[in-house]
């Protein structure tokens, strides 16, 4: 009993750790842009996309896809943000969601007419092949490489944003963009960069879920509701909130497919409920 | 095609010699085929553009004209909605002489089609859906199941499982009617040739992270993990439990298999797999040779669904040029009067219940060493004979107890 328990501790642990990287994302460009990127799981859809193109057209292997990718993705992202949502700011941030979730249309339509709904498999890297036994399971060694990498990646990035004066500069520039760029700051260019590294995080979470999960046109929207619920119970916009929820939620939900396996898709919007209940602001929000 | 060419001409000059009203036997002097399918969704790999592509090779094939009227093909997306389906339906018996719908992938768009049909006296021709009330208290007269159901993949797969020595058994079941039946139907199967159902576990369709329940799976001991879901999910779980170790020690039959869904698995992870199977595109030289012209134009090998809307049409255009009409109650006649043998179906006989049985094939997924050229996918282990591959006529369809 205990051991089967903690297999499922430990799967849980590790899909927490893909929707902390989704909601870290989600979560830094509310918090510093205002702005609710519909469009993320179409950008974690790309990055698995652009690495598996990488792989097949290209012969460009999955450690240069983990560097490239979020790179190229980002400046994709860069440009959409630079085109169209820059016109949005300072509007409801319904007509950022609508954009973004018309965006998010767009890219799966294209993708789903030119490579068909049932996708393809992207292989396990050579070097994080195979796994160890640990006696209540079997784990393999490349779900260890995912956990321990999203959390360098996201206690980093708080601690970028939370910690240092480049963070400052952000944060400034949520609550006063106009007395920022008195003081010489070129505010735009740090919208441009902040959204391109929400995306890029976004895209480096595809190259990550690649591997494990088929890498198909559809793959974003169906992980995007649960890692918006995510953000929802962590507090909007806060980035600590975010990642400890995510990684929470996913013990909660890898428990609950342990226990009562029907309910596994729906735990995570009961919780969301009775913590909006408790504190409509999230666990980590502050009221506004 | 010459000869049917002549025999065209002949049936022609009889018809005329005969007077007016056989002349107008063909209603709205054109034979209209409407391909239902999924265009762009979850079944748009297996059926979907491919079918339609089946459908457009047949009214080719069989020489553009059945009876000197010709042949129309016309397609739509259902997008898997029943409403849409039957409103589709609807529109194309009122308004555009539809005579005959095939493929209907997804069984809640054929059920939803097939009452309307049925009260059009129109045919519907099935290849995509699997459910099997199709043809059991759902059934209706003016209906084919052309190419499988759930029953005959279960079966095949459990029965022939069980006798190359897989006895005890675990289901990850897609948490759905759909699932459950094919769990249902597998797991009576199983217990019927000496097998065991140690457990189940019910997973929520749509699932993307397996990785809990096959540790379950795994936790059981079980020999055999059957995997009683569809689609995505099947890709999924097999890419999953690959990756967890479980493919060492236990083996993976996948319950509703294609052979798109192999191709984008690739063989390095669906290997060793058995499955169950309509028809396969490498079997024989007239399968391989209908295969080719079909890969020309869709650049990917046919699919049982997509082969089958070629072999449903192709039967229908016999009957309806042996019946000398497109009437629908003289032609369903005539389709169950003609067996089917051709390179798609064995041995098939399409009964009371609209059912066609033929021989299926159970087939074990090739290892990337074995596989010599693309799509070099199966093995084909034994041929299941129709009587044993298909349930006999279920008596709750109302066709049946005449």
């Amino acid at each position: 009993m205990i051991q089967v328990l903690s297999g499922q501790l430990l799967i849980g642990l590790i899909n927490g750790s893909f929707y902390a990287l989704l909601s870290l994302g989600l979560a830094i460009i509310f918090g510093l842009l205002n702005v609710v990127n519909f469009a993320h799981g179409a950008q974690y859809m790309l990055g698995a996309f652009v690495a598996w193109m990488g792989l097949t057209y290209c012969g460009v292997g999955y450690w240069w896809a983990l560097l490239l990718t979020p790179l190229v993705v980002g400046l994709f992202g860069i440009a959409f943000e630079r085109l169209c949502l820059r016109r949005l700011y300072g509007l409801d941030p319904l007509y950022g969601l609508l954009l973004t979730f018309g965006l998010a249309l767009v890219v799966e339509g294209i993708f789903q007419n030119a490579f068909g709904i049932s996708g393809n498999s992207y292989p396990v890297p050579a070097a994080l092949q195979g796994g160890t036994s640990l006696g209540f399971m079997y784990l393999p060694r490349y779900r260890v490489w995912v956990v321990l990498v999203s959390l360098v990646v996201c206690f980093g990035s708080w601690f970028v944003i939370e910690r240092t004066r480049l963070g400052a500069y952000l944060r400034a520039g949520t609550e006063n963009p106009i007395l920022l760029q008195g003081l010489g700051v070129n505010v735009p260019l740090m919208f441009s960069l902040t959204y391109g590294y929400g995306v890029a995080l976004a895209a480096f979470t595809g190259v990550m879920a690649a591997p494990i999960y088929q890498v198909t046109p559809l793959m974003g929207s169906s992980v995007i509701i649960v890692v918006f619920a995510v953000v929802v119970i962590g507090g909007m916009g806060s980035i600590l909130g975010s990642i400890l929820t995510g990684l929470g939620l996913g013990l909660v939900e890898g428990l609950t497919k342990f226990l009562y396996p029907p309910a596994s898709d729906v735990v995570v919007f009961v919780v969301m409920a009775l913590v909006l209940l408790v504190r409509p602001a999230g666990l980590f929000g502050r009221q506004r | 095609m010459p000869r049917t060419n002549r025999s065209l001409v002949l049936t022609a000059a009889l018809a005329f010699c005969l007077g007016g009203p056989v002349a107008a036997q063909i209603s709205d002097g054109v034979v209209k085929v409407g391909v239902l399918t999924d265009m762009t969704g979850a079944y748009s790999d297996l059926a979907g553009p491919g079918s339609v592509i089946a459908a457009q090779m047949a009214a080719e094939d069989f020489g553009g004209k059945v009876l000197g009227k010709p042949i129309v093909v016309i397609s739509s997306d259902h997008q898997n909605k029943p409403d849409i389906a039957s409103t589709t339906a609807r529109r194309w018996f009122d308004e555009q002489q539809v005579d005959v719908i095939a493929d209907l992938v997804t069984s809640s768009t054929a059920l939803a089609v097939m009452p309307v049909a049925a009260e059009k006296k129109r045919i519907t021709l099935l290849s995509g859906p699997g459910s099997t009330p199709i043809v059991g208290e759902k059934c209706t007269a003016y209906n084919v199941h052309y190419t499988y159901n759930t029953y005959a993949m279960a079966a095949g797969t459990g029965r022939a499982v069980v006798q190359q020595g897989g006895k005890t058994w675990f289901f990850i079941t897609a948490d759905y009617v759909f699932g459950k039946s094919l769990e249902g139907d597998t797991s009576k199967v199983v217990e019927a040739a000496g097998g065991k159902v140690l457990g189940d576990v019910k997973a929520p369709f749509p699932t993307t992270d397996f990785s809990s329940y096959l540790l379950q799976a795994q936790g059981s001991g079980a020999q055999i993990i059957g995997l009683a879901n569809a689609g995505a999910d099947t890709i999924n779980a097999i890419k999953q439990a690959n990756e967890f170790g479980l493919t060492k020690k236990q083996s993976l039959a996948g319950l509703l298999v294609f052979l798109s869904d192999i191709h984008s698995l690739g063989l390095a992870t669906a290997k060793g797999m058995y499955l169950t199977t309509a028809f396969y595109w490498d079997r024989d030289d007239a399968s391989r040779a209908w295969s080719k012209r079909f890969f020309e134009r869709h650049k990917k090998m046919p699919t049982m669904v997509q082969a089958g809307v070629y072999s449903e049409l192709m039967h229908y255009f016999a009957a309806v040029k042996a019946a000398g009409t497109d009437d629908a109650d003289k032609v369903m006649a005539k389709m169950r009067e003609m067996p089917v043998n051709d390179f798609f179906a064995k041995n098939g006989r399409i009964g009371a219940d609209g059912l066609n049985r033929h021989d299926m094939f159970l087939v074990q997924v090739k290892s990337p060493e074995e596989s010599k050229y693309p799509w070099d996918y199966y093995r084909i282990v034994k041929t299941i004979p129709a009587a044993e591959a298909f349930q006999p006529p279920d008596t709750s369809c109302p066709l049946v107890k005449k």
